[in-house]
């Protein structure tokens, strides 16, 4: 799968690269996700890798805390480029969804994929 | 009541520094000495999002932070004095005393550095300014979170 946005998931030691297997081994989208980790960077060091992992295209940029260095990359980022956007709280349902749907405008993928991830938060 | 930590972490607010030691230093407060930040609003409203409401985020240059932190000592609630390089730091110690200790959280590679730890790079001038800070009576040490093992000065050499 190559069309449209890139997601780019980037998070703390080795939990962007474990979402992404998951996500490739479940959707079966291998390459359309790629997997960012903050392990031992600076701000210049992750926001190279962000900047690095987005490209020249749009993208989501999906984080797993709304603070810190991975999101205050992104936000750089995004700040600079409106075809990026920025999901905080990346889980493996919202990017399951958005494999499938990269096709939509970036701001309309990142609403999507936030809704979708928030929809599988429960106390079951 | 004197600030709780001197932080030196070139990721500035971040989970190490909001959760890691927030949560056991039980913050009210956290000042970042940066003078980019300070001067950039979309910045200062970025680091602010980072910052659970029960901790008070400040913002200051190194001009607004020496004539501030007696104020911040005064301040009854535990506070973290955070800033994003060695100089900023040094310029604190120097300028405000007493700095009794300084925390060097985080410093990572860029052209000149040589690791020293993991998590701590450091440039020859670097390692000269904090033994300089350190010989006028501040101990410096590195610790990335409460539960590590702090490791001193002479360690990074």
């Amino acid at each position: 799968m190559s069309d449209g946005m890139r997601g780019v998931v980037v998070a703390h030691g080795g939990l962007a690269a474990a979402l992404v297997e998951a996500a490739e081994r479940i959707g079966g989208a291998a390459g359309a996700l790629v997997a960012v980790s903050n392990t031992e960077c600076g701000r210049d060091e992750i926001e190279r890798r962000v900047t690095e992992a987005v490209g020249d295209g749009p993208a989501v940029v999906f984080v797993d805390m709304p603070c810190g260095s991975c999101f205050f990359a992104a936000m750089r980022l995004s700040r600079a480029r409106s075809d990026v956007q920025v999901v905080t709280g990346v889980n493996l349902p919202m990017l399951l969804d958005f494999v499938h749907h990269r096709t939509l405008p970036p701001a309309d993928g990142a609403d999507r994929a936030a809704g979708k991830g928030h929809d599988a938060i429960r106390h079951a | 009541m004197p600030i709780a930590l001197y932080r030196v972490d070139d990721r500035l607010v971040h989970g190490q520094v909001v959760i890691g030691w927030g949560k056991p230093l039980d913050l009210g407060f956290i000042v970042l000495v940066d003078d980019g930040v300070f001067a950039a609003e979309w910045e200062r409203d970025l680091y602010r999002m980072g910052v659970p409401p029960e901790i008070e985020l400040r913002f200051a240059d190194v001009t607004e932070a020496l004539r501030q932190l007696p104020a911040w000592r005064a301040d009854p609630r535990n506070g973290l004095v955070l800033t994003g390089d060695v100089q900023t730091m040094a310029a604190l110690v120097r300028g405000a005393p007493p700095i009794e200790r300084v925390n060097l959280g985080g410093l990572h590679h860029k052209p000149g550095r040589i690791p020293r730890l993991p998590y701590i790079y450091l440039t020859a001038d670097e390692l000269e300014l904090l033994r300089s800070l350190a010989a006028n009576g501040t101990e410096i040490t590195a610790q990335d979170l409460p539960t590590s093992a702090p490791v001193a000065l002479e360690g990074l050499a």
